[in-house]
């Protein structure tokens, strides 16, 4: 089950169909999704009060394909600014896509009118980052876990109330602080507020966008199992995005890597983690610190050179091109299409393939022009 | 909640002493009197004229009665408009300015926040930029210039409304002070409205409204209204008190007998009683709409406690 993916030469080939199990119908199918942002500039007004004279388009999301299965929990991970939010928010249409595809249950999400796309809020949910600013300040804990319940008449008045007092059991919240605000919260009970809101309409698939960041260490854990305990009970599906490579890693069933807009591999959770394939996510993985000390002192780690390039009309070709140790001429004009290196284990990485997986075993790269090359350092 | 409102009250009173004091010192600071004027008086009867008013005797002794009355709130009698009261001027005066100032206020929230919130929902986008500029013309052109040119366009040229006098209410002389003293307002709330909502909408609140399946409408003016109205509302106390307690320049233009043109004249008469009367009540009038907007504040936004 080779399959090919979307940009190899720039023509739209296959979507890779990506299977855990053999006959699995995915829950989402995301194809060649793109959200760009203009930032204006190229027009002769822009030259005429000396604005950019190129036309500036952030592509923060540039070409994603990926199907997420039932019940699974799909880890996104990726550096700040590498689109994986905005991805989150793409599929969900809270932020308007740009081109491409979102099929849920065959219908392309991306194309529904706003008034058909509220229909299917009640299906897909998101839990948001910031515990402290996503909730409205000016509603109380009912209203903010009612309101949904009310826009889709699925319970008013005290049936009403007696699942919102539910929903707080649910996720541990005493339904005493009913009528309380957000601000008389901590960040762990606030982030509890927003998942008890997201569960309210009953969704299918939830998109959690880096939900333990912004809380403490030893709250992280509790949300983390929460949701945990919250996909047996209710089936649910999960987009878990975040830059938390252990956090992703505990949650996850599969992990995607994004970078600068695209995904760069996707495998199992543990694949990714014992034998990550293309060089950014090895240097991602190797970033990784090991709780015992010893390991620790004597792990190997892939620093690279420089920062992320700027989504800003990024590199050209691979996009990791400008950071990789093993980069050669080709990596700088070929965009590496999502491939399958080992069975249900995509990288894109035109220096791998099937039958030489392991990038390392490839000469470092001679790429001319090339001027932050990586370096491997034995610590 | 009460016990705040209660301390503020108290602070009430002597704030209007301080006030009152330093504006009855500037009074006095001023070279003149109420009674010199281009004929001169023959000194018995001015001598007669401040043994009746008392200004023959020491400062801290007309200090003290001009306060005593003012604490009585009774500001005494008028010396220009001989027969009347202050209080009797003030309630003359003060239903005028007050139907002027509150219609003006009211037509420029309406049409400054419908603006405001339409040029934020729709940023950069022509209806915005048009909002906006005409919002920058309207602060810029001061009503004494745009009252005249709204009598000359509209009443002297094409003869649709009266240009001055008072009609009582509701008239058609109304409607050219409303107009000129709203222009202001109106871009003035207009252009908080839209910086207000632009903050909120941006808010990551909004966004998880949207996630729940509401509908525009609903994520505007439940989640986004509330907010980003919070410095129109801040606005309004001082505004309304202003607007309230007389217009100088726009009652002056169209010949209304409300309080700031009673205002002036009390200044340039020297009318003593009357000057204080009028400032003891503006002042009042701030203070109060103050505290009811600091009162409407913690039942907009929760967090705020007092």
């Amino acid at each position: 089950m080779s399959t090919q993916g979307i940009e190899a030469g720039g023509t739209g080939n296959m979507p890779p169909t990506l299977m855990p199990e053999a006959g699995a119908e995915p829950l989402i199918a995301i194809r060649e999704l793109k959200v760009h942002f203009d930032l204006g500039g190229g027009t002769a007004w822009d030259k005429l009060v000396g604005g950019s004279p190129v036309k500036r388009v952030v592509k923060a999301v540039d070409g994603v394909s990926i199907d997420i299965f039932p019940g699974e929990t799909l880890g996104l991970v990726g550096e700040s600014g590498c689109g994986k939010s905005t991805l989150g928010r793409a599929i969900l249409r809270l932020t308007e896509p740009t081109s491409g595809q979102v099929l849920f249950r065959g219908e392309n999400l991306a194309l529904l009118s706003e008034r058909r796309m509220r229909q299917y809020r009640r299906n897909l949910q998101m839990i948001f980052q910031d515990p402290y600013a996503s909730l409205n300040p000016r509603m109380t804990v009912s209203q903010i876990i009612g309101e949904p319940l009310d826009t889709f008449g699925l319970a008013r008045g005290r049936e009403g109330e007696a699942r919102i007092r539910e929903l707080m059991e649910t996720v541990g919240l005493s339904p005493r602080f009913i009528k309380r605000y957000p601000h008389e919260f901590s960040g762990g009970q606030r982030q509890r507020i927003g998942i008890a809101r997201a569960l309210a309409v009953d969704p299918d698939f939830i998109v959690a966008d880096e939900p333990i960041s912004a809380l403490d260490v030893s709250i992280q854990a509790q949300i983390m199992n929460l949701m945990a305990r919250l996909q047996r009970e209710r089936n649910l599906t999960y987009l878990f995005i975040s830059h938390d490579l252990r956090a992703i890693r505990h949650v996850s069933d599969r992990v995607a890597v994004m970078y600068l807009g695209k995904l760069v591999e996707i495998a199992d959770a543990r694949v990714v983690y014992d034998d990550p394939l293309m060089p950014y996510t090895k240097a991602l993985i190797s970033a990784v610190p090991l709780p015992d000390p010893e390991l620790e002192a004597t792990r190997q780690r892939i620093v690279l050179q420089g920062d992320v390039p700027s989504p800003i009309n990024p590199p050209s070709g691979c996009r990791f091109h400008t950071r990789c140790p093993w980069a050669i001429q080709a990596c700088k004009d070929v965009v590496p299409p999502l491939t399958e290196i080992r069975p249900n284990h995509f990288a894109a990485c035109i220096r791998i393939s099937p039958d030489q997986p392991d990038i390392e075993q490839v000469a470092p790269g001679d790429a001319p022009g090339l001027r932050n090359p990586g370096r491997i350092i034995a610590q | 909640m009460f016990k705040f409102v209660l301390r503020r009250l108290i602070i009430t009173l002597p704030m209007v002493v301080i006030v009152v004091s330093l504006t009855w010192g500037l009074i006095r600071l001023a070279p003149g009197n109420f009674y010199s004027g281009e004929k001169k008086i023959p000194a018995a009867i001015e001598k007669n004229i401040r043994e009746k008013y008392g200004l023959d005797k020491p400062w801290y002794v007309q200090y003290g009665r001009m306060m005593g009355s003012v604490l009585r709130g009774d500001f005494g009698n008028s010396l220009r408009y001989q027969g009347q009261s202050v209080n009797q001027i003030l309630l003359m005066t003060l239903p005028v300015s007050a139907t002027l100032g509150l219609f003006s206020y009211l037509i420029a929230l309406l049409v400054g926040i419908l603006a405001g919130t339409l040029a934020a929902l729709k940023q950069n986008s022509r209806l915005d930029y048009a909002s906006m500029a005409l919002a920058m013309l309207g602060l810029s052109i001061p009503n004494f210039v745009l009252g005249p040119l709204l009598v000359l366009v509209l009443s002297l040229s094409l003869y649709w409304l009266p240009p001055a006098r008072w009609g009582g209410f509701p008239s058609w002389n109304l409607v050219l002070p409303v107009l000129t003293l709203s222009g202001v307002y109106m871009a003035y709330i207009a252009r908080l409205t839209r910086s207000g909502m632009l903050e909120v909408l941006r808010a990551d609140y909004i966004r998880t409204a949207r996630a729940k399946g509401l509908s525009e409408r609903a994520v505007v003016f439940r989640h986004a209204l509330r907010g980003g109205l919070l410095p129109v509302v801040s606005f309004t106390g001082p505004a309304l008190a202003f607007l309230i307690s007389g217009t100088v320049v726009v009652e002056r233009i169209f010949a209304l007998p409300g309080l700031g043109n009673y205002f002036i004249n009390a200044n340039l008469n020297r009318d003593e009683p009357l000057i204080i009367g009028i400032v003891a009540f503006i002042s009042i009038a701030i203070l109060l709409f103050n505290l009811l907007v600091d009162v409407a504040y913690a039942y907009i936004d929760p967090r705020i406690r007092y």
